[in-house]
């Protein structure tokens, strides 16, 4: 494999990829009993409703916004913490996100589905899939209007390449030249349903050459070869070439929402993504890199301290006040009008 | 002053607004060419194409990028054609553009203006002739204009464009060549209605192009000793409650008329809020549950016209007396 990143630059891909599965082993746990579905009780958790994680994806997220300046703008999905947090969201306002209090990033109004940092360029996760491609395309088009050189990061799943804002996506921003790297996360799950099964062709990057969108297609839990084939494709973004795709194939080890005992699938298939697993892989290569056993120790312990501090922090934060449920809605007819 | 149709007058409200402020772009299928209804003509040669911007028949994406380029701090004015295609864009519209603001915690505005032609167009059939004003008043985030004059397409147009929130704006296809003069320093608020002619007897509330018709029942109805005081809506959310409930609360009698269908129409809405909140007698009109037909018979049968709304003000004034 091709190695162009640095040791100092593999070590912050490590801390990244540790800092979200703290975070979301942590957020998974909160979360047990809070959906009313896959056969649990809506009881009393910390994080309500469904709770989308990316467990065993952590590469492609560090991998893409590595190459990210804060001021590039990214937009996400329903399973969008890594994401967030390698956009450089604060752990603890995500946190505080999920538990639904004052101290969020959306003060308690979006919750997980909806987080959103605009301080750090991103510019929401969202609750339909394939939504944020069209909305990646317009931020994109706004930086071309107001002739900015930023470019737009947008991570869509394997299953948003089956509606229809997908193919009207990319065509809309190959034809306007658009600086946009796609990045299809390719989990190869479609909530309960095999991709697969309900996909024709080869998938993401084939749809994208297409209509004349390049790209490439990478082992998404190699963060290494994640990061090396995004430098590519984002140098060629950022030069004004055009659109380009990157086609990470990952695997998603959790259910569809964090109480989805996934029962629906092969257990050797999942016994096979375990070992697959991209944060043991990376810390095998840092090691051969140069890495110390103790300094990957210490960025795992930093990052469960983080965490923990986040938890702790959440739960002790404000609630949001009921009149919070009236504002941010519509300025026109504001206080004369509820219905 | 100057005289103007009603789409030039959007037009003209457009020009000024993009050179005002760079932020505003306008976005849609044929726009550079000037739209299909001359609404946009000229406006590309006068900013270019990067501001007039011209896109694939993709009305999902056309929104959903419209959605993007508001969260980045742009102010689009977007181009649907007919609301029926936007029919294409309702999870842009619904889920993004009326609630980002609101799911972000305030972090992003979505700035746009949606224009979306309604109306029965002559001879266009069921997915060219609707009337979706109500769908569109039921999603909280949107404000939803409906403009019946030249003057009010200009006003409002600009008005919608400062406001800062996401407006559907509903334009009637059978309006594009009205013409009237347009003073275009009048300003217009958003969610104000119009008194066009007052009475006494029947207070009648419409909006855009039934409000001429609206008017034509008044001059109908006062030689037979009625006099009818015709509000023009103008904004169906946020509606003008306290306009309409003090011309009711002096006639006592109210009717809403649309060309939408009747069944949960907007005017449903209306007559409930005035009946819950003055008790008077109320009354509506609107279109009766079929899709727009081809054939001109067929057509018709979805329009009414003045004679029905003097019959529907006499059958309210009648009601009483039994």
């Amino acid at each position: 494999m091709k190695d162009p990143i640095s040791l100092e630059r593999g070590l912050a891909l490590y801390r990244t990829m540790t800092r979200i599965r703290a975070f979301e082993n942590a957020a998974e746990e909160a979360s047990k009993g809070g959906v009313a579905a896959f056969g649990a009780s809506l009881a009393d958790a910390q994080v309500r409703g469904p709770l989308h994680l990316s467990t065993g994806q952590e590469a492609v997220a560090a991998g893409v916004c590595i190459h990210l300046a804060r001021t590039d703008l990214m937009t996400s999905t329903h399973r969008g913490h890594g994401h967030t947090i390698a956009k450089g969201a604060s752990i603890a306002a995500m946190m505080g996100e999920l538990f639904g209090r004052a101290s969020g990033f959306n003060g308690g109004k979006g919750g997980s589905m909806h987080i959103a940092d605009f301080s750090v360029g991103m510019l929401g996760a969202n609750g339909v899939v394939a939504a944020g491609i069209p909305i990646a395309v317009g931020a994109a088009h706004a930086l071309k209007v107001r002739s900015e050189t930023g470019i737009v990061a947008c991570f869509f799943g394997d299953g948003a390449i089956n509606r229809g804002p997908f193919l009207e996506g990319l065509n809309w921003a190959a034809i306007h030249r658009l600086r946009v790297l796609f990045v299809c996360e390719d989990n190869r799950w479609s909530a309960t349903t095999a991709t697969d099964a309900m996909t024709a062709g080869d998938g993401a990057l084939a749809r994208a050459q297409a209509i004349g969108v390049p790209g490439e297609q990478v082992d998404g839990n190699d963060v290494f070869a994640v990061a090396g084939a995004t430098a590519q494709l984002i140098a060629q973004v950022r030069s004004g070439a055009g659109p380009r795709v990157l086609h990470a194939i990952t695997y998603r080890v959790k259910g569809h929402v964090s109480v989805d005992p996934a029962t629906y699938r092969d257990g050797e298939e999942v016994d096979r993504a375990l070992e697959d697993d991209p944060i043991p892989a990376a810390h095998a290569h840092l090691l051969s890199m140069g890495a110390s056993k103790q300094q990957l120790e210490a960025i795992r312990a930093e990052a469960e301290a983080e965490v923990d501090a986040a938890l702790k922090a959440a739960a002790a934060a404000d609630w949001p006040d009921r009149s919070a449920a009236y504002t941010d809605i519509q300025d026109t007819g504001a206080g004369r009008w509820l219905g | 002053m100057a005289r103007m149709s009603y789409a030039q007058a959007a037009c003209a409200a457009l020009e000024r607004a993009m050179s005002a402020d760079a932020r505003v772009v306008a976005l849609g299928e044929d726009v550079g060419r000037g739209g299909i209804f001359g609404q946009y003509r000229g406006l590309q040669q006068k900013f270019g194409a990067g501001r007039v911007i011209d896109t694939p028949i993709s009305e999902a994406t056309i929104m959903g990028a419209s959605v993007g380029m508001a969260l980045a701090g742009l102010k689009p004015v977007v181009e649907m054609r007919v609301v029926d295609f936007a029919l294409c864009a309702m999870d842009e519209i619904v889920n993004q553009a009326a609630k980002a603001r609101f799911m972000f915690g305030g972090q992003g505005r979505v700035s746009l203006v949606a224009r979306m032609p309604i109306g029965i167009w002559s001879g266009s059939a069921a997915q060219h002739s609707q009337s979706l004003e109500a769908w569109f008043a039921h999603v909280p985030g949107l404000v939803v204009v409906t403009p019946a004059t030249p003057q009010d397409n200009y006003s409002l147009l600009a008005a919608a464009i400062e406001s800062g929130d996401p407006v559907i704006y509903m334009e009637h296809k059978e309006l594009w060549g009205a013409q009237e003069e347009v003073e275009t320093q009048a300003r217009a608020e958003l969610g104000r209605a119009r008194v066009l002619r007052s009475g006494s007897d029947v207070t009648l509330v419409s909006w855009s192009r039934m409000v001429h018709t609206a008017l034509e029942a008044a001059d109908r109805a006062a030689p037979r000793g009625i006099s009818v005081e015709v509000i023009d809506l103008r904004t169906i959310w946020p509606w003008d409650r306290d306009a309409v409930l003090a011309s009711a609360a002096k006639t006592r009698r109210l009717l809403v008329a649309h060309e939408s269908v009747r069944a949960a129409g907007f005017g449903a809405e209306i007559a409930a809020e005035v009946a819950e909140q003055l008790g008077v007698r109320v009354k509506r009109l609107g279109g009766p549950r079929i899709p727009v037909g081809y054939s001109k018979p067929l057509e018709d049968e979805a329009r009414f016209g003045s004679g029905d709304i003097v019959r529907a003000l006499e059958e309210l004034i009648q009601g009483e007396a039994k």
